[in-house]
């Protein structure tokens, strides 16, 4: 099965039966097999007459309290951005795919990583974040879809699979035996008063700055104990590593070889693989930074996951950039030359 | 004996509209309708950006803010959300309808959007201060337009009914206006049959108001409503420019 399909059986799977989204390159599996198997299973696709409309679409079914989605690409999410601040602002759930492609502007069609800081810092305007997942393989596309549904029901928050054109079309067997949280109840969904409750509103709108300063302040909170619980990362071999590789998604697979070849060559290298993008895995970060020399950031961007890096280990030990961009992947040839040069610098 | 009451539909928030407005007459209208139809339990409304933009706070039933422009596409969602079980409408303004989301509009029209659209068309965006609107009459002085709307460099008023009318997609189109009694009754029909159209699963119906903004078009609210007879409607006639389910089928309009 492809990335793309992945992730689009897995949303059916956790309950979604609402997709709204617009023709992109390199996602379009995603709304093909969701335009298959919706009108199949009672659900609802509809391709939108563009990413803002989508986004706004996904709005309305997630102010019902419906599990809903959208995907695009780069220049999409850009459009759907407008959205991803109104579903912040009125503390909304639902799932967002960003199968990135190169940029800026219309860029490429090849894969990307270089959309990290517009996912990892929320992409539209005002104080907010989503919780960003970062799948490495066929498998995590599925399992952090669903995870997605499920942190974005239990935080009433947008979620972001921040994937990227390869693993959407990488081809690997999947398992979807999920044990699968269901939606929890919204009783501040508008489903209709019945006439049996006071009206619910769903709003981001504040005219009193005090009213405004505290909705941002409590929305913080919620972040901090986000930030607390959820953060994620894979560690390989990194225990008594000297030369640590901070890598995610399609850079991660290619830079775990790296490694392997390193080992290979007497080389102390290991792997963090963060997971969530936000909230970043920083205590992993900082714990690394006690015994390793050096920590080189791979990325297809021009070095964007580098500063939260910098950030979570206080610039402590050297952190350095190995990065190809415009769609082009590192090599594993690459990574491991740029191991070897920490190496022989001895993390200076 | 008629007692005056309040709608049902309506909270007992003060509206902040200002004197003159034509806003407090069109949401009692579109309470009323709700009431009379019973389905204030069902009903979701969605707020533009606008004038309007708190309407939230005025109608009892559940109410979504959505951005600017983008309340028809919210309302798809909402509907699609619960087909069956839900009432949407969607209560917006010419810069919001006609302007930044005139492709929301347009094409929850063309997919025939089982929802009820309520158009306020003044001519004038009057949150922000009285600038131009789409619908902004021809030589129309605003805050934007301070030398009377030049259609040179400007263009021209967007007719929302008469355009949407070329459509195969929607089921119901008028214009109407409430500087009148007699026109507020017949406003009073429009919407209702706007609503009863979604209950009737019968698709898109929208009613374009033309409405009035004494303070932005700098008169009183008695001049603004001659203004609505003497410059409005001769823009915008009045009627209905398209009725799938009485055979008008859109394209000319209709009284």
């Amino acid at each position: 099965m492809k990335g793309n399909e992945a992730i689009a059986e897995a949303a059916i799977q956790a309950g979604c039966r609402h997709y709204f989204g617009y023709p992109i390159t390199p996602q379009t599996e995603i709304a093909a097999y969701m335009a298959k198997r919706m009108p199949k299973i009672g659900g609802t696709f509809l391709q939108a007459e563009s990413e803002i409309a989508a986004i706004n679409m996904v709005y309305g079914v997630a102010s019902a309290g419906k599990r809903v989605m959208t995907s695009s690409s780069s220049p999409g999410i850009s459009l759907k951005s407008e959205g991803l601040s109104y579903l912040a602002g009125a503390d909304l759930p639902a799932l967002v795919v960003n199968a990135q492609r190169g940029g800026p502007g219309l860029g490429g069609i090849q894969p990307s990583q270089s959309d990290y800081f517009q996912a990892t810092r929320g992409g539209g305007h005002g104080d907010y974040h989503m919780i960003v997942l970062a799948p490495s393989s066929v498998q995590e596309m599925a399992q952090l879809t669903i995870k997605g549904f499920e942190l974005a029901d239990e935080y009433r928050m947008t979620s972001m699979i921040l994937a990227d054109g390869t693993i959407g079309q990488m081809m690997e067997p999947v398992s979807f035996d999920f044990d699968i949280k269901e939606a929890p109840a919204k009783p501040w969904a508008t489903t209709g008063t019945k006439m049996a409750r006071e009206h619910n509103v769903i709003n981001s709108l504040y005219l009193n700055p005090e009213l405004l300063e505290k909705t941002n302040i409590e929305r913080y909170k919620k972040y901090e104990i986000i930030a607390e619980k959820e953060a994620l990362a894979e560690e390989y071999l990194t225990e008594d590593a000297d030369i640590i590789i901070a890598a995610f998604g399609i850079a991660a697979r290619v830079s775990r070889n790296a490694v392997n070849e390193a080992r290979a060559n007497g080389i102390k290298a290991g792997l963090i693989r963060p997971i969530t993008l936000w909230p970043f895995p920083e205590k992993v970060f900082a714990k690394a930074a006690e015994h390793a020399k050096q920590i080189i950031s791979v990325e297809l961007s021009m070095g964007q996951m580098i500063e939260d890096v910098r950030l979570a280990t206080q610039c402590r030990i050297p952190v350095s950039l190995c990065y190809r961009v415009g769609g082009m992947i590192p090599t594993p040839d690459q990574v491991y030359q740029a191991i070897v040069e920490a190496s022989e610098k001895g993390g200076k | 004996m008629i007692v005056f009451e309040k709608p049902k539909s309506l909270t007992d928030v003060p509206l902040h509209y200002c004197p003159g407005c034509t806003h407090g007459i069109v949401h009692r209208l579109v309470a009323e309708a709700i009431d009379e139809l019973g389905i204030e339990g069902k009903t979701v409304g969605i707020a533009p950006v606008g004038c309007s933009v708190m309407a939230y706070d005025y109608f009892s039933c559940d109410m979504i803010e959505a951005a600017h422009g983008r309340a028809p596409a919210v309302a798809t969602g909402v509907k699609r959300s619960d087909p069956d079980n839900l009432i949407v409408f969607t209560y917006q303004g010419d810069g919001d309808l006609a302007s930044i989301g005139t492709a929301e509009t347009v094409h929850a029209a063309a997919r025939n959007e089982n929802i009820t659209v309520i158009f306020i068309n003044n001519a004038i965006y009057g949150m922000t201060g009285g600038q131009m609107a789409p619908t902004s009459l021809p030589g129309q002085v605003t805050q934007t337009s301070p030398y009377g709307r030049d259609v040179k460099a400007c263009g021209y008023p967007v007719k929302i009914c008469e355009m949407l009318s070329e459509l195969e997609g929607p089921e119901y189109l008028e214009r109407v206006t409430v500087n009148n009694v007699a026109n507020v009754r017949k406003a009073k029909k429009a919407i209702k049959k706007a609503f009863q159209n979604q209950i009737d699963g019968k698709g898109f119906s929208l009613v374009e108001v033309i409405s009035s903004c004494p303070t932005n078009w700098g008169m009183t609210p008695k001049e603004a409503l001659k203004w609505i007879d003497d410059n409005m409607i001769p823009y915008y006639p009045l009627g209905v420019y398209k009725d799938r389910s009485a055979g008008i089928l859109g394209g000319k309009k209709e009284d």
